[in-house]
This record gives C-alpha cells, structure tokens and sequence, in this order.
C-alpha cells in the first residue's frame, strides 16, 4: 500500500515535471515565425517512417547505424514491459500480465532481455568511440564541455537501466525458483526468460532469500527511477531527438534541395519594376527586416530543428569547410541555434512572459560572420543528417541579414555585386561583350 | 577555321523561325577563356545533330546565383525579373543550360518569380541525343582511358541528376572510376557558394585541394565534370599536385565533342 502511494507520486511528479518542461519547449519552438506546412500529408508520412521509424539515412555509416539500432530498438520496445510495471506499481500487483499473457509473456521478456544485452554492446562501443578511440567527428572542439558530458551522461545512464533490467529479473528468478518470488506460482520453476534465467542464477545463485528482495527491489526501482529520470533529462539534452526526430522527419523539407526559399517581400518590392499591373500586397510603410539576426527570425521549422539535433556530427564531418580546417560547422550552427533559443526562452521566463532585450543575438554572439561567409551552400550537411535537419538554410538566411540590412558582406563578394549590377555578369566584363565567344577562335 | 552556327533569339525571330531549345551559355561560358572552349563543345554537339536552338547572346545576363546564394535577395530578384521577362517575351519553352548553378536557379527559382520552363543541363541533353539516336558516340583518343567523374553540387545533390553525366562518359568505351565520395556524398571543389568570387577563410587546406586529391588517388587520365566553376576548381586542384601533365580536367560535353571530332 504504502509503496503503491509512493509510486504513484513519484509517477505524477515525474510526468508533471516533464510535462511542464515539453510545453516550454514547444513554447519556445512556436517563438519562430509562422510558417504553414500542411501539404503532401502521405508523402511525409511515408518520410518519417522511412527516415526516423526506419533510420534509413543511418545506414550510409553501417557501424554506427547497427549499434543505434540496437539501443533504439532496446528502446521502443522495452517500453512495453513498462506498462507492466505501471500498472504493477500502482496495483501493488508483481509480474501481473504473466499468468494470462503466458508464452507470449516469456518471449516478450526474453526479447527485451536480448535487445537490452545488445544496448549494452552498443552503449559500451559508443562510450570507447568518443572516449577511447576519439573519432573525428565525436571529440571536435564545439563538443568540449556540456556537450561532451551531456552524450556521457545519456550513455551512463542508459548501462545503469540496463543492469537494473537484469537485477530485478535476475534476483528475481532465483527466488522463484525457490518459490519464495512474489509473482504468482504457475508450477514451474523458472521464469525462463532468454537471459536471466541463466545470468540471475549464476550471480545471485548464492545469495540468501532475503538479501535477493532487496535487490530485486533495487533493480524495479531503480529501473522506474531511471526511466523517469531519463524522460526529465530529455528536455536539457541532445537525447530529445528521440522525441522529435517523429515531428522533424515529418516536416521535412520535401523540396529538391537546390531550390532556396523565396523572400516574398523581395519579390512584392522588385515586381513592380518589371510588371507595372502588378499591385504590391505588403504595407509599404511597415518595417521588413531581411533575413535572420536572432532566433525569432527563424522559422518554427529551424527552431524544432535544432531541438532535434543531437549533435552526431555527421554533417560537419561531410562539410568541405569543415574538413579543411575552416571555423564553420553545421552542426556548431544548430548547438548555437538551440543554446540561444534556450537562453530567450528562460529570459522570458524570468520576466514575466515577455522578453526583455539582453543586447544578444544568435549573428554575433553565438555565429560569427566568419562561418557564415565559408559555407559552399553545396547540401552536404543536408544530405547526411539522419533526422531531416537544415543548417543551410539557417546559414542563408544569416547571409540575408549581413547582406540586406548590415551592409556587411565581404568586399570581394561587394565587388562581385557589383558587377553584377553593372555588367550583368559576376566579373567585370562589358555585357556588350557577352556573345564575343561566337566569333572567336 | 571551324564555322560554329550560333544563331541568336532575334535573328531566329527576325528569320520568322521558333527555335526548339534555348541555349543558355551563363557568364562562365560566355566570358571565361577555359569555359568558352565547353561553350564550344556544346555548340558543336548542337550543330552536329542539327538542332534547332538559339542563344540570348548580349541579352543574356547572369541568373543570380552567386547573389542569391550570398544572401543577396534583392539583386538577385532584379536579374531573375529581368531573365525572366525576356525569356517570356520570346515565349521560350526549353532551356539547356551549360552551367549546373544556370540550370538549377532557372529550374527551381525562376518558376516563383513567373518563369516556367523545361530546363535541362547540357548532360542531359547529350544522353538524350544519345539515347534517342541522333548522337552516335564513340570513345576516340578516350577509349579505355580511366575517367573519374566529379559530380557538381547543383547538379547532383541539388537536383538528383547523378546518372546522365555517368551515362554519357559509359558510351566512351572507358573505364569510369569512382571516388569514395561521389553522388550524393560528394564533396564540393570549393566553389560554389559564391566562394568562386572571394578569397576562402582561415583553415588548414583549401577545398578544391582536398576534392583535387581525392581524385588524383584514382591516378586518373581525365576527371570529367559538368560545370565550369568546378573546372577551374579541380584544374587548379590538379596544378597544385603538379599533376596537368597526366590528368586533364574536361567537360562532359569536351570528352564526347573531342571523341567524335564534331
């Protein structure tokens, strides 16, 4: 009884909190400008089962794709052996499904048992290849500090829910096998799931009736105490992508990747020019600010894409600049996207709900105009990252604002303006001269 | 001295003639010593198949990529407009272009902005000339020859267009190598971005460098590309490795004109 009262607060605390912290986050992401992305319903259906269900665009790195999927499948299906141990929390019930789901309870364990061995291969091969074997991509300087710990932490915690998983199983199965569990006797003398019914033997085989429902509590509680600490964690963490990866994919950009955003307030200013019936549609006396210098500048697209970053790096990694020692990295883009939007979303929790000007912004503080100007706009980010994100578009629309409102592109790109202008041509050619190459030899 | 027939819109028109495709040439083409030569090439091809096409000549002016790709939106609205409103007073319908950043701008930003053509890339064309038999293309000097393609951003990723350049050089009886990052995960030659125009920021290589050496591990005697900007990229690239001797750096529509002696 007791301990039933304690679950279920610890299960409304525990939901509450996160629940609080999720609307934030979608507070935050709704801070973007309005844009409408209602269109191609099946087709994006069909792209989020493919590219976050399926993982397909995992698979261009096989290595790590195989060990990802051994903890996300670890992860989606151990979900359900925790409505078990809701309900089992809140009944005061022990292992309440096993005697009317049967065989089909054992494998469903067993199975979960496997997959949870498999996560722990792949947490221990994630752990060496940031810490030990320092790949690339994994120990890159935008990574030093929070970051770098904040993938630690994720990985640690997830080893110590999976030992949790096999302490309770497996000290329970001891003691059931000397009638002493408390799930209901079927007459027989193993629970004989996959792994615990070798594995709990083998370490708790010793160990006194007593000593084994202690532990066996320490591990079903500390197994619910992690889950919980896990879904809380999220909303601080990279992790979220396991969350928003869904939505992200969902919304992905469907169109082919060299086609760039038209500004329409451009096109209602420059139209007139060239078609005199055309009436311009925006208020000409209102202010228009030309592309991005803070996050509310972004969409609320870029916004959940940068919530959706777990910074895997896999787009730096393929980024020419990046590669060649450059300071632009899109995935830098989207930790600094995200580490501001933070910082606005607690500014406005601070005061009141509205936010108070700090004289920061996402173009100066966070991004310098350096990475901005060595991106090759070439799509390579865009193309590797699993999840559907868009740094380019992002880098864009930061270009727009040095160019359109602070005048500050740099001076070769002003002169090649210019001749633009000019000679209609990015050199400074006379365009009376364009069609020369006919006639020459 | 070769004859290239390069008629222009308005002689067409003046002649009371309606051209079937539109030859888009862009700035690299008409005004680049090296990218004049692809030109050329192009034009031959046409030529030799007989089609009916014709150029803007002078009143032909850059799309805007390099502004639009550098955040500048209004210059680049001001020469899309200004395209725009002579490609639709000559009511053209098709466009080749010979420049994958012409050809992707025109395809996907001029349709917003009232300009809606059919617009192919010159690899295209050729594989459809190819395919449909009025091209009929042997390997020449490049016959068994190791040929490694390098993919333009705004051809490949950009568009998805990997296969017709692959297409074309397959007909050449060569032997077409790959490098680890091609196709989608090809790397860029450093140019695109509009980074062609200015010097490249602080770093430890420039990328034209890496992509150059990326294609020279193949030891191959032609990297073939599709782009004018990515052939100076990976000529440059090349030089770097004192490497002009061995590997030549050619066009698509270079390889198949120069095999054919059209």
């Amino acid at each position: 009884m007791i301990s039933s009262i304690i679950f279920v607060a610890f299960f409304i605390v525990g939901s509450t909190y996160f629940f609080i912290n999720a609307k934030k986050i979608r507070r935050n992401i709704l801070l973007g400008k309005d844009i409408s992305i209602t269109d191609n319903r099946s087709e994006r259906i069909k792209t989020m089962v493919l590219v976050a269900l399926g993982q397909k665009k995992m698979f261009t790195r096989p290595i790590p794709a195989i060990l990802h999927l051994f903890l996300y499948a670890a992860f989606v299906i151990t979900q359900i052996e925790l409505i078990e141990i809701i309900f089992d929390g809140i009944t005061g019930h022990h292992r309440a499904f096993r005697s009317s789901l049967g065989g089909f309870y054992t494998f469903m364990v067993s199975f979960i048992e496997i997959l949870s061995v498999l996560a722990f291969i792949g947490t221990v091969a994630f752990l060496s290849r940031r810490n030990l074997l320092k790949i690339p991509r994994l120990v890159k300087s935008e990574l030093n500090g929070w970051p770098k710990l904040d993938a630690n932490i994720i990985l640690i915690m997830e080893i110590i829910l999976i030992c949790f998983i096999f302490m309770m199983n497996g000290a329970d199965e001891v003691l059931y096998s000397r009638g002493q569990s408390h799930a209901e006797n079927l007459g027989d003398s193993s629970f004989g799931f996959s792994i615990s019914s070798y594995l709990g033997p083998l370490i708790y085989g010793g160990m006194p009736t007593a000593g084994l429902h202690v532990i066996e509590r320490i591990g079903w509680w500390g197994h619910i105490i992690m889950v919980f600490g896990f879904l809380n964690y999220l909303p601080f963490s990279k992790h979220l992508h396991i969350l928003l990866a869904f939505p992200n994919t969902y919304f992905s950009n469907l169109k082919v990747k060299g086609q760039f955003n038209n500004l329409f307030e451009v096109t209602d200013v420059v139209k007139p020019n060239f078609d005199p019936a055309y009436q311009p549609v925006l208020d000409p006396n209102a202010v228009i600010k030309f592309g991005v210098k803070d996050v509310t500048d972004l969409t609320w697209k870029h916004l959940l894409d940068a919530y959706s970053c777990t910074e895997c790096g896999r787009c730096s990694s393929s980024c020419p600049q990046n590669i060649t020692g450059k300071a632009l990295s899109p995935r830098k883009i989207m930790m600094d996207t995200r580490d501001r939007l933070v910082e606005v979303g607690k500014n406005i929790d601070k005061n009141g709900g509205t936010f108070v000007d700090d004289g920061k912004s996402l173009l100066g503080d966070y991004i310098t105009s350096e990475e901005i100007w060595a991106c090759n706009t070439c799509n390579a980010c865009v193309q590797e990252c699993p999840v559907n994100i868009d740094p380019l578009s992002i880098i864009v629309g930061l270009r727009q604002q040095l160019v359109l409102e602070q005048s500050s592109a740099p001076n070769e790109l002003n002169g090649m303006f210019s001749n633009l202008e000019n000679n209609g041509a990015p050199w400074q050619f006379s365009p009376a001269d364009r069609a020369n190459w006919i006639n020459e030899n | 001295m070769e004859t290239l027939k390069v008629p222009t819109m308005q002689e067409k028109i003046a002649n009371g003639e309606t051209p079937d495709i539109l030859f888009w040439v862009g700035c690299s083409g008409s005004f680049d010593d090296r990218a004049k030569k692809i030109t050329k090439a192009i034009v031959r091809i046409l030529n030799h198949v007989g089609a009916n096409f014709a150029v803007l000549g002078v009143e032909e002016s850059c799309t805007g990529d390099p502004a639009k790709r550098s955040g500048n939106e209004f210059l680049f609205q001001m020469q899309a407009m200004q395209n725009i409103t002579i490609l639709n007073g000559y009511d053209v319908k098709k466009i080749v272009t010979g420049c994958p950043h012409c050809f992707n701008t025109i395809k996907n930003e001029y349709p917003e902005l009232g300009g809606k053509y059919e617009v192919i890339h010159h690899t295209e064309l050729v594989q459809q000339l190819i395919n449909e038999g009025k091209l009929k293309v042997q390997g020449g000097e490049f016959k068994g020859k190791k040929i490694v393609f390098h993919d333009p951003c705004y051809l490949g990723r950009a568009n998805g267009v990997y296969e017709a350049p692959r297409d074309v050089i397959s007909k050449l009886d060569a032997e077409l190598v790959e490098m680890k990052r091609s196709k989608a995960t090809g790397l860029c030659c450093g140019a695109g971005g509009a980074q062609m125009f200015k010097e490249a920021e602080k770093g430890t290589k420039e990328v034209h460098v890496e992509r150059a050496e990326e294609a020279l591990a193949q030891n191959p005697d032609v990297i073939a590309v599709g782009c004018p900007f990515c052939n100076t990229m990976m000529t440059d690239g090349v030089k770097h490795f004192n490497k002009e001797d061995k590997t030549k750096v050619l066009d698509v529509a270079e390889l198949i004109a120069t095999a054919n002696d059209l």
